[in-house]
């Protein structure tokens, strides 16, 4: 064991300072979901809705609908888009309250804003019970990294907790099979007030790829009511962190009209 | 099928064939069911025979009821109940003849019959001092949702009986009537954790159904990228196995390394899982890797061989993971383990060497073997695999040139094609069927976690407590791929 102390020790802290202090959130190059700017479509061309694998993007009035809570951040309209009106981006962090926030709109404009009064005492103490109800283990994956000595979630007084009866926050991945509908509302209703839920990964938002088939829900639309919806496939831990401190209104809501503003 | 030496094989001959490849050395690695044309069904068997490099198949066209090969190859038994769940086939004999992947409530989905001796019931205990604990399908911590039913004395397990699925979200009908080119972003999201392997071995099934050759470079890069994604899921899983020991240095240190492996993957590609890459034909888009990537890798390389030999020289670890959870090699070959977990109980197989595929024929591979099938073994074959896929990346980006990327692929209607991969836990195939109008009409998924689960449980029955979490680590599986 000695042999571990010391090299524990040797080996110095790990953690970042982001978002603290430090600018390293651990994504640089990590792509967000593609950019969409209107001005740059051409008449007609629906291309990019043609191989969208989710309907993130749908033919709308000669342009296109675009709802980032369907994205898988597949670039594929990227790729697609003949003339750039469809950009690959950085925009990862896409955390937001309102569901509406995440559909692209002229304005951009921030369609309401959430009550925040109940969430004050758990501004540094937010215990979250996870619920896997049918994830590509992806969105697990990031969110067993945030308790990796490089993001060490807990040092912001965010922790996961094993019982839905200690949990403020239920956090849900996937989108909702048939077989996981019950077992996730039976961890909701173990749930003691105030109580809220978090919608992680385009899975749980929307649905995702496998969303409405056979075997599979659309998201947590219509089962839990969402207090935060974070679309991305997945979203990285950098992406969780922030979602989770906007949250506790310890960071803006950055997102609105489908775009990150500043 | 292409990729696979194909025939067609009359129910009744079924029985002496599997018998006779048995015999051979050979095993049945999947079987499925799909429908040609309204109406039809046929079911496909596809097996490895020892020393050949294409696979066979066997195809049993327009019967509703076979006769179950489980008695021969146990390992089929899942796909029998599968294809029963699915297709609504019947198999004759079959020795647990219950729904396996579809829960009550799915009953009025497909086409799904209720089995003939309906739901599968755990024995009744009325013995004192015998505990029953179901666990699930919510656990404690971050995990995947599955519920496992322990019957125990004390610490002493006398069985344990998992029941999964309750993720299967229908993975393989996501591709039914999409183009073969773009559904490469559905593969891609099977098993985030294996976002490379299927995405390859799919490709690979359908460059093989549209007879396209890739060129050089994206062979290359897909073997930088599928050795990248083999080394950072086995950091990971070294790292968790310690944190069931409760070495907390060790767990940490073990993240860590799987977080830079991430960063790297993302530097790399623009992805931590390294998707939205891979298409058939290619590569969507060429990477750089520079002199940096080679530099990086050799870093981390240090790191983990620090870390390993830490690892190696720590009892309280080593303690807890030699003699736990013994896969003896007959049930390993039985039940159709794979991967990692297969080469721990000396099943030497790895399809990279068996089934050359990519860039793979040439380049140094090392396939590290171990007899002793314990939880030790099973992270030994890890470690080493992880020192052999550094190597691997190396020789990649030393060989690689300037060159295309891609190339057109697109497959004629009405073909099929065969494809696989080794993954980071074991062989992942494919095999795709392209529709009259050019569009995908079935595509069958077999993933390693599927057969590592049908393994598991056989290391747990009669052990104890204290070691299950250890020996569920040490098997590294994946719900998800298993479900789909």
């Amino acid at each position: 064991m000695a042999l571990w102390t010391l090299f524990g020790l040797a080996s110095g802290k790990a953690t970042t300072a982001w978002p603290g202090t430090g600018d390293d959130s651990g994504q640089t190059s990590v792509l967000g979901m593609p950019r969409y700017n209107p001005a740059a479509c051409r008449d007609g061309c629906a291309e990019c809705a043609a191989v969208c694998p989710t309907h993130a993007i749908d033919p709308r009035d000669g342009g296109v609908a675009v709802d980032y809570g369907r994205c898988v951040v597949c670039q594929l309209c990227v790729e697609a888009c003949p003339s750039d009106a469809m950009t690959t981006s950085e925009d990862w962090a896409f955390g937001v309250a309102s569901r509406q926030d995440l559909v692209w709109s002229e304005t951009g404009a921030r369609s309401q804003k959430p009550a925040t009064s109940e969430r004050k005492a758990f501004r540094r103490s937010l215990h979250i019970r996870h619920v896997d109800a049918g994830s590509c283990n992806g969105c697990e994956s990031e969110l067993q990294a945030l308790n990796n000595p490089f993001y060490n979630l807990h040092r912001l007084g965010i922790f996961f907790t094993a019982s839905p009866r200690f949990a403020d926050l239920l956090l849900v991945t996937g989108p909702v099979t048939h077989a996981m509908l019950e077992p996730l509302k039976a961890a909701y209703e173990a749930m003691a007030d105030p109580r809220w839920v978090m919608a992680v990964g385009t899975c749980a938002v929307s649905g995702g790829i496998s969303g409405g088939n056979y075997a599979s829900g659309t998201g947590l639309e219509g089962v839990l009511p969402v207090d935060l919806y974070l679309p991305g496939c997945p979203p990285n831990p950098a992406a969780i962190m922030e979602a989770l401190l906007m949250f506790l209104n310890r960071a803006p809501q950055r997102v609105s009209g489908g775009r990150i503003h500043g | 099928m292409i990729g696979t030496q194909a025939q067609t094989i009359a129910p009744d001959e079924l029985q002496p064939a599997a018998e006779a490849l048995l015999a051979a050395g050979g095993r049945v690695r999947f079987a499925y069911a799909w429908s040609p044309a309204e109406g039809q069904v046929e079911v496909r068997y596809v097996a490895s025979v020892p020393d050949r490099r294409d696979f066979e198949m066997w195809v049993v066209k327009g019967v509703r009821e076979l006769p179950s090969l489980a008695a021969v190859f146990p390992s089929l038994g899942w796909y029998e109940r599968e294809i029963m769940d699915l297709n609504g086939l019947r198999f004759t004999d079959h020795p647990e003849p219950y729904p396996l992947v579809l829960k009550d409530s799915g009953e009025e989905l497909v086409n799904a019959i209720p089995a003939a001796s309906g739901r599968p019931r755990l024995p009744a205990i009325d013995a004192i001092d015998v505990q029953q604990l179901p666990f699930g399908p919510i656990r404690a911590d971050v995990v995947e949702s599955a519920e496992f039913t322990f019957v125990y004395v004390g610490e002493h397990i006398i069985h344990y009986h998992p029941r999964l699925f309750f993720k299967h979200r229908g993975m393989e009908s996501c591709f039914e009537g999409a183009d073969p080119g773009r559904a490469v972003v559905t593969a891609e999201r099977v098993s985030a954790v294996g976002s490379v392997s299927h995405a390859l071995a799919y490709c690979e099934a359908v460059e093989r159904a549209a007879g396209c050759a890739v060129p050089v470079r994206a062979n290359a890069l897909r073997v930088l990228l599928a050795e990248m994604e083999r080394i950072y899921n086995h950091l990971h899983y070294l790292g968790h196995l310690c944190h069931t020991t409760t070495l907390k240095v060790g767990e940490a240190q073990g993240k860590l390394l799987e977080e830079k492996a991430k960063q790297l993957n993302a530097r790399l590609t623009g992805s931590r899982f390294l998707r939205s890459l891979l298409v058939p034909g290619g590569l969507r888009r060429d990477l750089d890797p520079g002199e940096w990537l080679g530099d990086a890798l050799e870093r981390l390389r240090e790191e983990f061989g620090t870390y390993a030999g830490k690892l190696e020289n720590s009892e309280s670890h080593l303690d807890r993971l030699i003699t736990t959870g013994p896969l003896p090699h007959r049930v390993a070959f039985d039940q159709g383990a794979t991967g990692p977990v297969a080469r721990a109980s000396g099943v030497d197989r790895d399809v990279r060497r068996d089934h050359p595929y990519a860039h793979y024929d040439g380049l140094p591979l090392t396939v590290p073997n171990f007899e002793d099938g314990d939880a030790y073994a099973r992270s030994r074959v890890r470690i080493a695999e992880v020192e052999a896929s550094f190597v691997l990346c190396q020789r990649v980006l030393l060989l690689l040139e300037p060159g295309p990327i891609r190339v057109g692929c697109k497959p004629e209607p009405n073909v099929e094609g065969f494809g696989w991969a080794e993954g980071p836990r074991g062989g992942v195939y494919y095999a795709v069927h392209v529709s009259a109008d050019g569009r995908l009409a079935r595509v069958k998924i077999k993933s390693p976690s599927f057969s590592n689960w049908r393994a598991f449980p056989f290391t747990v029955h009669d052990t104890n407590m204290m070691d299950y979490a250890i020996n569920e680590a040490s098997f590294g599986l994946t719900i998800a791929g298993c479900d789909r």
